[in-house]
């Protein structure tokens, strides 16, 4: 490990206190990122809909969804989008240090009234470019053992 | 209806402007649960380099989605909207979102095309302040359903 000599704090200088963000020197290929789970439930569903202004009925309101043919309440895509890519930005220590992120939605995450889902979510490090310190991170979220992201990959600037 | 395929291509007019606010940024990261200080704490933001707290990295598809709105519901373009289903989603952030950002949205239809009775329409918006800097490219994919 590496330490900075200590310099007086002042507010208008931010380099003085460096954020924890991942160093890239500590990472390779293959390396296995924290596992996490997503516990989601209507209400969560709620909290997302008001916060992300997705008020589609299919994603809270029981009788509708099964109206146009789904199992049951569906997560939004983006909640599931999301709340997997935190543990990226855990990782890295800066959620700003995300500059690309994309996934396909392959299946819904069902969310029943009583138990609610769990999302499985794990990420294992593809690549890594020395030059410009982005690694990319291969994400996996899995719900009820089905796979519910496809091809997602975060790439993330490290120090 | 079918998807109307002249739609492929089309650039619609920047949006009215979109104020980031550190409010909507911490409901937004509560909601999808991350911890990270820096969207709700703006001492903690201002020491990693940052003007004020920054948004969550999908934080983006909230000003997208009101961008999509334009062709999802324009009614040439032929989209029945309780068909749609989400397909992809892509973000590629230029720098942060970030609290007092003022942000204006051009949303591009890249491509309109039908496959297996279905239709998908791929959407990119294009994020930049008034003042021409840009923030995040967000593109998106959504499927329609054919009719049975």
């Amino acid at each position: 490990m590496t330490t900075t000599p200590s310099t007086p704090s002042t507010p208008s200088t931010p380099s003085t206190t460096p954020a924890a963000v991942r160093s890239f020197s500590e990472v390779s290929v293959g390396d296995a990122l924290p596992a996490t789970t997503v516990h989601v439930d209507r209400a969560r569903l709620v909290q997302y809909a008001g916060a992300s202004l997705d008020r589609n009925r299919i994603h809270w309101d029981e009788p509708f969804a099964k109206a146009v043919g789904l199992p049951d309440v569906i997560a939004h895509g983006m909640f599931t989008m999301g709340s997997a890519v935190t543990l990226v930005t855990a990782w890295v220590g800066d959620a700003g240090r995300v500059v690309e992120y994309g996934v396909r939605f392959t299946r819904p995450v069902v969310v029943p009234y009583d138990a609610g889902a769990d999302i499985e979510v794990s990420g294992v490090v593809k690549s890594v470019d020395p030059e410009t310190k982005r690694v990319t991170v291969e994400l996996t979220a899995t719900a009820a053992g089905e796979k519910v992201l496809g091809r997602a990959l975060a790439v993330a600037v490290l120090d | 209806m079918p998807v109307n395929s002249d739609f492929q291509g089309r650039v619609y007019p920047p949006t009215e402007t979109y104020r980031v606010s550190a409010a909507k940024i911490r409901e937004f990261a509560e909601a999808v649960g991350s911890a990270d200080p820096v969207h709700v704490d703006a001492e903690v933001a201002r020491a990693r380099g940052y003007a004020d707290v920054i948004a969550p990295p999908t934080f983006a598809v909230l000003i997208a989605q009101q961008c999509d709105g334009q062709l999802i519901r324009d009614p040439e373009a032929g989209i029945d909207f309780s068909r749609v289903v989400h397909g992809e989603q892509r973000f590629v952030h230029h720098r942060p979102l970030t609290a007092g950002d003022a942000v204006v949205g051009t949303l591009h239809v890249d491509t309109v095309r039908e496959a297996g009775g279905h239709a998908m329409v791929t959407t990119r918006t294009e994020l930049a302040t008034e003042a021409g800097e840009a923030v995040c490219t967000a593109t998106s994919t959504i499927v329609i359903r054919g009719g049975e």
